[in-house]
Formats: structure tokens, C-alpha cells, sequence
């Protein structure tokens, strides 16, 4: 199963000191080679900071798009990793060595079977509602 | 085979039912892999002893049997839906139950399931109201209308609780495992929390109908026995001890009438005196581990209570040494409100209230009633009564309990002068113990 890590953290890596950047990208590539290696890992990336971020909503077909990220916190989103782990248990272990999690924190959300295959572009397998509860 | 036969063979697994279904669900949730499906097929394989066992004889195994009925009434439940399910599905289903290869139902691993249950059900992915519901639910037994009754919650409420739990278990992939060592004493840390919660509502709600209520100090106790049983960690033997020495109080803690006797005016002739010997040697055991925590320290201040032949022969030295090293591992300031209680039995009431300033002085507990009833208390003892009914009035106005409530009413009347209109009140029991925040008591 898939997992989705958000690394939430109060700085992004554009606003740390060059000696704080250098130190955390190095413990990145240390992480993503440990998790390479391992067989967890799926892919990730690096956000740049939230006030590049944009967030729109269309209501009564009518788009309106204000500045910065959906919510107003302290920490922002700052990158992702997918994981695949065999359980919520093998997940919050391998989240828990992400680096950013020692600074800022990690949300672990599973991510949903694909109700859509991208390639195909067709609705693969509709679900009953019970099945989705 | 005769009438009575049959009716004894009824009983016993009316007996079985009571001492053994918990063990056999954990066992058929890890063979099964759902919640739902398990609690089916324990009761179907409890229906298939009823039919079966008087015509056929009690198994050797009783237990081994109604695991291994359940898991294949479960399969033949699958096959039966099958109809309605795409093929592939099935197939796997049932093969996924059939390929189990594990030993399912020795005694050995039937044990290790109850510890998985616990696990599962206290897993920090669950927030701690599902936490707690839950494991009353699963591992305990109890029906959600008696767990929404225990926790004063509307029913519906619960079983949406419980329900959103269990999806969230199957969805997010929660395993259903016993953590590995590494892991074990974050996740132990959440058992126990929520063994405590549950003995401290227990604890804590005495008022109600003690007829309809189901007892959750008990459940709690019958918990941490489970727990030190297979699980003998140096917190979990302390958290037994502390449950255990609390709950020898219970009979003197409250007068016929219902209301609150504080522990200085307790009958300790009433005091339960196997669970004091019980709760000693746990303490031990638990201390001389040298890996003891919070529990266990608080089970240490609750064994200088219990120990004491008569509330002027406590050792309240010992029990502010206690409190500095609990403080220093768990700097509440619940715990350094029932220090400064402790403070003031060894050194007067204003060492206590001295205490108490420097708490509300780093604004804590300011809204907490027990802080001001702890005030209004050394106040009285220290004669001022002016200060005393004001700190008495603000507890009032914070307390919701209703006990709790006519004990500041009548601590409150006392102070008035003679003759006036609260003189009614007047309690005859002139206690003059600190008011100790109840989950220490």
C-alpha cells in the first residue's frame, strides 16, 4: 500500500542559511538512498516556499483565486515522499527518519486505490458504497 | 442424552461465553482480518456449540474448536455472498482465510492475539475517545449503549465512534500486531493511558445510577491484569499497583448518602485489605525494576496513604519527596497543585498556599475548581475565613460534580456564623483534609 507523507515545516528550504541548507539537503539524499535501497520508496518532492502558493476555487462556475496556501499556519507544506509500506506501522517508522520530521512534522495519509487508471483515462472499478465506507 | 446433561452443557458454554469469547474474537480477527466478520463468526461458532455439543459431546479443545468452527463459518459466510461479488474477490478472500498456515489456536497464540487487540485498539492513529471506546468495545466486551452510558455520550455517537475506528483500522492499514521491541514503550505509553482514563472516569463519577452503570474501574483493573500478565513492564506492574491501591479506598470514599468522605475523615477499617497487600507487592516489583515512571511513582504516594494505620501517622515527608521526583518527570501543574496540598501537611497550611500562588502565579489552573478548593481549604485551617469563602465560591462556580458541589456547599455553610440559614448543613464529620484532586486521592 501507498503512503503519503507531508512534510510540514516553518521554513522552507529557499529560507534557511546556506550552512542550514547544505546540512539538510545531505541528510535528504542520505534518506532517499536509505529508502531506495529498502524498497519503500515510490517518489517525492520539494515545494517551494507558501508564498508561491495560489489557492482557487470555482463556485457557480466562477473562478476566484486568492494568495497563499489553503490554510494560514505557521508551518507550511514543504515537500512529500510516497512510501510503500505494508502497513501503517511500517509507514510511521520509515516517516519518522524523514529529516523534517525532527524539525517540523509529517502527516502519514493512505493513499486511495485508483478508481482511475491515468493511461487508460477510463473509470477502471466503481466501488459500491459500502465498500467505500 | 438427559435434560440435565443437556442444561449443564448449556451452562458451561454460557460459562465459556463469559470467560473465553474475548480471547476467541481476537483469535478469529487475526485469522479473519475484519473486525465485522469476527464478531460473526463468534457467534456462529457459539450458536454451533449450543446445536452440537449436546449431541455430540464437549471437544477436548472447547476453545480450539469454536476458533476453528468460527474461521469456517466465516469461509462458508464468504462463499455464500459470493453471488454478489466478482469471482477474483472471493478467491482471494477465502483464500487469504484458508492459506493461514500459523498455529491458530493453541493457547499460546490465543494469548498473544489478546495483546494484538489491545494494541490495535490503542493505536496512536486512533484519537484517544476512539482509543478508549474501542477497546472497551473489543477487547472488554461491553455493548456501546453501556460504554455511551459510562462516558454520559448519546449512543449514536458512540457506534459512529467505534465504526469510524475500525474503517480506520482497515483503511489506513493499521496491522494487527504486538509492536516490535524498539517500538514497544511509545506504544505501551498509549495502552496504559488509556487503561487510565478508563479507571479515572471509573474513579471519578460517582454519582449516577450505580445500577445501570457499568464499572469501569473494574474493566480498568481487569485490563491492567491482562497486561502485566503477558506484557510485565515496570509502568504497566506500576499502573496495576496504583489502580489497585486506589480502589481499596472505594466503600470509604463515599458516606450511605452519597456524599464525599475526603481521605483524612475515611473509615480505613473499610479500606480493602487484599488489594493494599496486592498493590504493596506490585509497587515493589515495579520499583525494584529501577525502569519505573509516573505510574509507579504515583502508586507510591497512593501505598503512603494506604499504609498509614491512621491519617496523623502519614508520612507526608516522604510523600512531597514523591511529588518532587514525580514532578520532575512529569512537570504538570496538576501534579504541583497536589504537591503544595502535601507541602501543607508537612509544613503548614501556608507553605501550601505559598505553593499555590506561584501555580496561578504562572497562570495554570486558573479554571481548574480543585485548585481554588485546595486554597479555600488552607485558608480555613490557616483562619482566615474571609479568604476561604471566596475561594470556596469561586470552586463553586467552577465545579460541575454534583457531590463535588454540596461538599463545597456545606464547606461554605461552615463558614457562615451560627444560627443563619446554612446551619442545616453543617457536616458532623469535621474533616479538615485538603482537598486533593480527586485522580489522585
Amino acid at each position: 500500500m501507498e503512503f503519503l507523507c507531508l512534510i510540514c515545516t516553518e521554513r522552507a528550504y529557499e529560507e534557511l542559511q546556506p550552512h542550514e541548507a547544505a546540512r539538510q539537503l545531505d541528510e535528504y539524499v542520505a534518506f532517499m538512498n536509505d529508502i531506495r535501497e529498502s524498497g519503500h520508496y515510490v517518489g517525492c518532492n520539494r515545494l517551494l516556499p507558501a508564498a508561491n502558493a495560489v489557492t482557487l476555487r470555482v463556485r457557480e462556475g466562477k473562478l476566484s483565486t486568492t494568495d497563499g496556501p489553503f490554510a494560514e499556519t505557521k508551518e507550511q507544506l514543504g515537500g512529500y515522499f510516497v512510501l510503500e509500506a505494508r502497513d501503517l506501522n511500517e509507514a510511521i517508522r520509515i516517516a519518522a527518519k524523514i529529516p523534517g520530521a525532527r524539525h517540523g512534522c509529517v502527516e502519514v495519509r493512505p493513499i486511495a486505490e485508483r478508481l482511475l487508471d491515468p493511461d487508460a483515462l477510463h473509470v477502471t472499478e466503481v466501488p459500491t458504497h459500502t465498500e467505500m465506507r | 442424552m438427559s435434560a440435565d446433561v443437556q442444561d449443564n452443557i448449556a451452562e458451561r458454554i454460557d460459562a465459556l461465553y463469559r470467560s473465553d469469547s474475548r480471547r476467541i474474537f481476537a483469535t478469529l480477527i487475526r485469522l479473519l482480518g475484519d473486525f465485522d466478520i469476527a464478531e460473526e463468526a463468534l457467534h456462529d461458532a457459539f450458536r454451533s456449540a449450543l446445536e452440537q455439543w449436546p449431541r455430540d459431546g464437549v471437544p477436548a479443545n472447547p476453545r480450539a474448536w469454536l476458533v476453528s468452527t468460527g474461521r469456517f463459518k466465516a469461509i462458508d459466510g464468504i462463499r455464500r455472498r459470493a453471488r454478489f461479488r466478482p469471482i477474483d474477490d472471493v478467491a482471494d478472500a477465502v483464500e487469504a482465510i484458508v492459506d493461514e498456515s500459523v498455529r491458530f489456536a493453541d493457547d499460546e497464540s490465543i494469548e498473544d492475539d489478546r495483546l494484538r487487540l489491545v494494541f490495535t485498539c490503542c493505536h496512536p492513529a486512533l484519537s484517544p475517545d476512539a482509543q478508549v471506546a474501542l477497546t472497551l468495545r473489543e477487547v472488554c466486551g461491553l455493548t456501546t449503549e453501556a460504554i455511551a452510558q459510562a462516558f454520559l455520550t448519546p449512543a449514536p455517537t458512540l457506534a459512529q465512534r467505534i465504526v469510524r475506528a475500525k474503517a480506520k483500522i482497515r483503511d489506513a492499514r493499521i496491522p494487527y500486531v504486538v509492536p516490535d521491541a524498539h517500538e514497544l514503550p511509545a506504544r505501551l505509553d498509549s495502552v496504559l493511558r488509556v487503561v487510565y482514563l478508563v479507571f479515572n472516569e471509573g474513579y471519578s463519577a460517582s454519582s449516577g445510577d450505580a445500577l445501570t452503570r457499568v464499572d469501569l474501574s473494574a474493566e480498568a483493573i481487569r485490563l491492567g491484569r491482562l497486561i502485566v500478565d503477558m506484557l510485565p513492564d515496570a509502568e504497566a506492574i506500576g499502573l496495576l499497583a496504583l489502580m489497585l491501591l486506589h480502589e481499596s479506598r472505594r466503600a470509604a470514599r463515599s458516606s450511605a448518602e452519597g456524599e464525599i468522605v475526603l481521605l483524612e475523615a475515611q473509615d480505613r477499617a473499610q479500606w480493602n485489605a487484599a488489594l493494599i497487600r496486592e498493590g504493596n507487592e506490585l509497587l515493589s516489583r515495579a520499583l525494584a525494576s529501577r525502569r519505573f515512571g509516573a505510574y509507579t511513582l504515583q502508586a507510591a504516594i497512593a501505598a503512603a496513604h494506604a499504609n498509614a494505620p491512621a491519617s496523623e501517622h502519614t508520612n507526608w515527608a516522604q510523600i512531597v519527596a514523591l511529588y518532587d521526583v514525580l514532578l520532575r518527570i512529569e512537570p504538570s501543574p496538576i501534579v504541583a497543585l497536589n504537591r503544595a496540598v502535601a507541602v501543607a501537611m508537612r509544613d503548614g497550611p501556608q507553605a501550601g498556599l505559598a505553593e499555590i500562588d506561584a501555580i496561578e502565579g504562572r497562570g495554570e489552573l486558573a479554571g481548574y475548581h480543585l485548585l481554588h478548593a485546595a486554597r479555600a481549604d488552607l485558608c480555613r485551617r490557616a483562619g482566615d475565613a474571609h479568604a476561604a469563602k471566596q475561594a470556596y465560591e469561586r470552586a463553586l462556580a467552577l465545579a460541575k460534580q454534583q457531590p463535588e458541589r454540596r461538599f463545597l456547599m456545606r464547606r461554605l455553610a461552615e463558614l457562615t456564623p451560627k444560627g443563619g440559614p446554612d446551619a442545616a448543613f453543617r457536616h458532623d464529620r469535621r474533616s479538615s483534609s485538603a482537598a486533593t484532586p480527586k485522580s489522585r486521592v
